[in-house]
């Protein structure tokens, strides 16, 4: 490796450092508040060592890693959502019964096999990334090792996960069969005839379905409420944005290298995966009375839509696949922060019986979660319009109409629940009974100044997103 | 730059009522009194400056454009010609007497309240104004959510149902129209290159009439849900019965006219062709609406419902007005949609202030109250027969014409058309029949008007006389961007058969 690699390779190299580094620190005995800042400062480092390779870019790494600006903008994104879950741990942790500081460890692990996927392209790292982001995961949903739903959780997402990486690699493998490389670069050589061969159909097919189960894109989706149920919420509030978003990143610079999208059947499939995500996503979330289910199938939903800007396979796929994620992400901890937030030494505050009347009881938090609401739901003023509408150009530019429809549609069943959580938080009178004084000012001043620069980005983004729009616009995927 | 003072006075005014709601229970009202009066001033003067009485060539009289979101064509673009501006006109001065009329109703979470209200205002008036569809779509869902709140937190008893409902029928007509909109930028990108949500760009856009068909449908769908377009009222009546009394004011006097407004300003230049198509069915529905609205306002005893449903038949004359098509109609239906805001607002104000006083909406319960409150009684009565077309009124003016016009098109409709009139001879009598004549049924102490509720009705029936007897300014005032479209609609008509021949 020359030293270019290395600079290339920063942020990965800072991430993996620093779990061995708070690794260490845990040995030292160190409390939970010194590792917590410390690790803050350390994602904060690895945030700051990518904006130092931007000269560099597009720069590849052997044949394992390309580091372009679209794989450093999604690494980007996902360190800042460990950053943010970071920030959020520390009043949920400190006061549960398990010793919260291997926690940080496997956040920063986690993070890191997101940022590979983010950054690989070659199936090598692609599996690396994605083994090392599941394991992680396996731990980090069963933290809570005492509580019930936690423990069904993480076995749950083990048998599963464990199921779609065979999934994938045998994929993976028929896919090396047909075209004898596991380069993307190489595969682009190799695929470029007219005719899409069988064997390779079915290798992607069978990727697919490995990629859906990260995804929860429906059929793939029967894990995704217990999980998210039964999470600690700052890793549901991971699983729902740092994981998908490295799988995504990974997937779509697969079907762009190989150009997958010109084959007849797989847009089929894509259409059809779609199609059935928004519609059962949004329908599954009717009924639930609790936020963290909701959440879970309206990420659901929200993939599918995802999946409506990924089928074109144009050339402005990446620039909406990067807004919406970004849009989405910065919904998705606005919502799931103030659930962690509300959440206590002995329960989550899942069940929405708990946010009656919130709003006069806590006006800042009822309005940034009634903004993500509203983002999430799509209504103008908020980041998840735009995305919505960027999503929507993308599918009717190359005349996509009928997930456009769809998407549409779904959207409108959509808000009925959204608009729940939202009555909900106006419901009801103030009680008078006076609050209990917070327990970590400091850290939730921290959790709270972070919650308002997300609301702040939500509506930036709503009302005038054309800074970011010319960012995403110049993204590059080699 | 005035335009824009116009929605950020609103919108400033909105923010401070909100934060000064946390200090003090009072201070929200006066500021958005001041806010809401600020904003009528800046109509009067812009109607002052740029109309001097007689007849103006230009249509538009005033324009503010610049760039929002270039990336994807979009621009912040404003202008107001003669038919926006009197629905400016009439957003603000609606506007301060809402305010007005939550005075005292309205105690509990009043920098909330006042926030929502200043809110739609904005909304409703940025929507008068946008010549760019992504703003027009930005501007319809922006006043959406402030009345959900409005009819969920505030209203009644059944409120968060028909706070629901409301949002969710908007929600999903306006997602179509998003739709449409969409279907027209792509196709106009891929015709001329130019990827632009401009409105005048989007007007010259050469369609398919299929294609048009299906555009139109999109567009239609948001605006006769708002209108509301028979068989798609049904939110209205529990909207209007449960909101409280300031928020059926602004939806009858505001937010059904933004369906009218935009029929008049989109669908009909932008689909000339398939308008004309569709004149016939559409103006059936017209007074399938009329018929039924009155039938069923008969029948209600509640109200506010019954109000409601009286909205319904008058909005059955405008659609019917507007797909009439001709000059005399379209003035016809722009009177009907002040005249309307007035009078149904004015109906509105009272059955909210009789529910203050005797906490019931239903009419059953009322009765005798021309006794203890003869003002109340001679403004209802005054209101009634402006509902039902009074020669002398507003809404007389408004509706002949509308006949006049309809007649010149399809006599047969404008004959069933006639039969609404009379119907709303019979609710009308009824109301004030049933509210004010026979005997008394409650022996609460029922004070008469305030000086705020006099203020409020005052101003309301000098508007509703002067507009009974002299219609002309607002004629004159329309008059420019109505010849516009006629002249449009002819120009294109003629023009698409020559191509049609051509192409045959």
């Amino acid at each position: 490796m020359s030293n270019n690699d290395f600079s290339a390779l920063m942020p990965l190299m800072v991430l993996a450092g620093a779990s061995v580094l708070v690794m260490l620190l845990i040995v030292a005995r160190l409390s939970h508040r010194v590792i917590q800042l410390v690790s803050l400062l350390l994602f904060a480092i690895a945030f700051i060592s990518l904006l130092n390779i931007r000269e560099m870019l597009p720069y590849e790494v052997g044949t394992l890693f390309m580091i372009d600006s679209f794989g450093t903008f999604m690494t980007g994104l996902i360190i800042f959502s460990g950053l943010v879950v970071n920030v959020f741990s520390y009043i949920y942790f400190q006061e549960k019964e398990e010793g919260p500081r291997e926690y940080y460890v496997l956040l920063f692990l986690c993070t890191l096999g997101a940022c590979v996927l983010a950054l690989s392209e070659h199936f090598v790292s692609v599996f690396l990334g994605l083994e090392i982001l599941t394991i992680g995961l396996y731990a980090l949903i069963a933290y809570l090792r005492t509580r019930n739903h936690s423990i069904e959780a993480g076995i749950k997402y083990l048998v599963l996960a464990a199921f779609s990486s065979a999934f994938l690699l045998f994929g993976m493998a028929l896919v090396y069969l047909q075209t004898g490389t596991m380069s993307f670069a190489g595969m682009a050589g190799v695929v470029a005839a007219d005719s899409v061969p069988p064997l390779l159909l079915t290798g992607l097919g069978l990727m697919l379905v490995g990629l859906g189960f990260k995804l929860a894109v429906v059929p793939f989706h029967m894990w995704t409420a217990d999980v998210y149920q039964g999470a600690p919420v700052p890793v549901t509030a991971f699983i729902a944005t740092a994981s998908k978003g490295g799988v995504v990143a990974a997937m779509l610079r697969f079907f762009i290298a190989i150009d997958g999208f010109r084959s007849e059947q797989l847009q089929t499939v894509l259409i059809t995966i779609a199609i059935a995500s928004m519609v059962a996503g949004n329908l599954l979330a009717l009924r639930q009375r609790n936020i963290k289910r909701l959440l879970a199938y309206s990420s659901i939903a929200h993939l599918g839509y995802l999946l409506v800007a990924f089928i074109p396979g144009s050339a402005v796929v990446p620039q909406t696949v990067s807004f919406y994620l970004l849009a989405y992400f910065i919904t998705t901890f606005a919502a799931f922060g103030v659930v962690t937030i509300l959440s206590d030494s002995e329960s989550d505050a899942d069940d929405l019986v708990r946010y009656k009347a919130l709003f006069w009881k806590h006006p800042a938090l009822a309005t940034i979660l009634s903004v993500a609401m509203f983002s999430l739901a799509g209504i103008p003023l908020t980041a998840g319009f735009t995305g919505k509408f960027y999503v929507l150009t993308t599918g009717i530019g190359q005349g996509l109409w009928l997930p456009a429809v769809v998407l549409v549609l779904s959207s409108v069943v959509g808000l009925y629940y959204y608009l729940r959580v939202v009555t909900t938080l106006f419901a009801g009178t103030r009680d008078l009974l006076p609050d209990p004084p917070a327990r970590y000012p400091v850290f939730l001043g921290i959790s709270m100044a972070v919650l308002s620069v997300l609301t702040f980005a939500l509506i930036w983004l709503g009302v005038y997103p054309d800074g970011v729009i010319g960012v995403v616009q110049g993204l590059q995927l080699k | 730059m005035m335009l824009v003072l116009l929605i950020t006075v609103l919108m400033v005014g909105a923010v401070a009522a909100a934060v000064a709601g946390e200090w003090n229970r009072h201070l929200p009202r006066w500021i958005a009194l001041m806010a809401s009066a600020a904003g009528l001033l800046l109509v009067i003067l812009l109607w002052a400056t740029t109309s001097p009485h007689s007849v103006t060539d230009r249509q538009w009289l005033m324009d503010y454009r610049k760039e929002w979101i270039p990336s994807f064509g979009i621009t912040f673009h404003l202008a107001v010609d003669g038919l926006s501006l009197l629905l400016l006109a009439l957003t603000f001065f609606l506007g301060v007497l809402a305010v007005l009329c939550s005075w005292d109703e309205i105690r509990e979470r009043t920098g909330f309240y006042y926030f929502n209200l200043l809110w739609i205002l904005a909304g409703v008036a940025g929507v008068f104004m946008a010549l760019d569809m992504f703003l027009f779509y930005f501007f319809w869902e922006v006043m959406l959510i402030p009345m959900y709140f409005l009819i969920g937190i505030w209203g009644s008893e059944n409120r968060v149902y028909a706070a629901y409902k409301f949002f969710i029928f908007t929600q999903a007509s306006g997602l179509l129209m998003f739709l449409a909109i969409l279907g027209l930028y792509f196709i106009h990108g891929r015709d001329t290159g130019v990827y632009t949500f401009g409105y005048f760009e989007l007007a010259e856009t050469v369609i398919p009439f299929q294609t048009a068909f299906w555009l139109m449908l999109g567009f239609m769908i948001a605006f006769a849900v708002k209108l509301p377009v028979f068989p798609f009222h049904t939110w209205l009546p529990d909207a209007h019965g449960e909101a409280p009394t300031a928020g059926s004011l602004i939806l009858a006097g505001l937010l059904l006219k933004t369906g009218a407004y935009g029929m008049l300003r989109f669908v009909v230049p932008m689909f000339p062709e398939v308008v004309a198509d569709v004149a016939l069915p559409a103006m059936v529905l017209g007074v399938a609406g009329i018929i039924y609205g009155a039938v069923m306002a008969y029948s209600q005893t509640d109200l506010k419902r019954l109000v409601a449903f009286t909205s319904v038949s008058h909005m059955g004359f405008v659609i019917t007005g507007i797909f009439a098509l001709n000059e005399l109609a379209l003035q016809g239906v722009v009177m009907q949609l002040v005249t309307h805001a007035l009078s149904t607002g004015a109906l509105f104000l009272t059955a909210g202030m009789i529910k203050e006083r005797l906490h019931t909406r239903d009419i059953e319960q009322m009765g005798g109250l021309w006794g203890p409150m003869p003002q109340m009684g001679t403004i209802g009565l005054v209101f009634a027969m402006a509902s039902l077309g009074l020669p002398g009124l507003g809404n007389f003016v408004a509706e002949f014409l509308i006949l006049l016009g309809v007649f010149q098109a399809q006599p047969w409709i404008a004959v069933a058309a006639v039969s609404g009139l009379i119907f709303s001879a019979v609710y009308s009598l009824r109301i004030v029949g049933k509210i004010f004549l026979g005997p008394r049924r409650t022996l609460e102490a029922v004070p008469d008007f305030s000086f705020r509720e006099m203020l409020i009705m005052a101003a309301l029936t000098v508007s509703v006389v002067w507009l009974g007897l002299f219609p002309q300014p607002v004629i004159d005032t329309a008059k420019p961007a109505i010849t516009e479209l006629i002249r449009f609609m002819d120009v294109h008509s003629t023009a698409s058969h020559h191509q049609s021949y051509v192409k045959q």
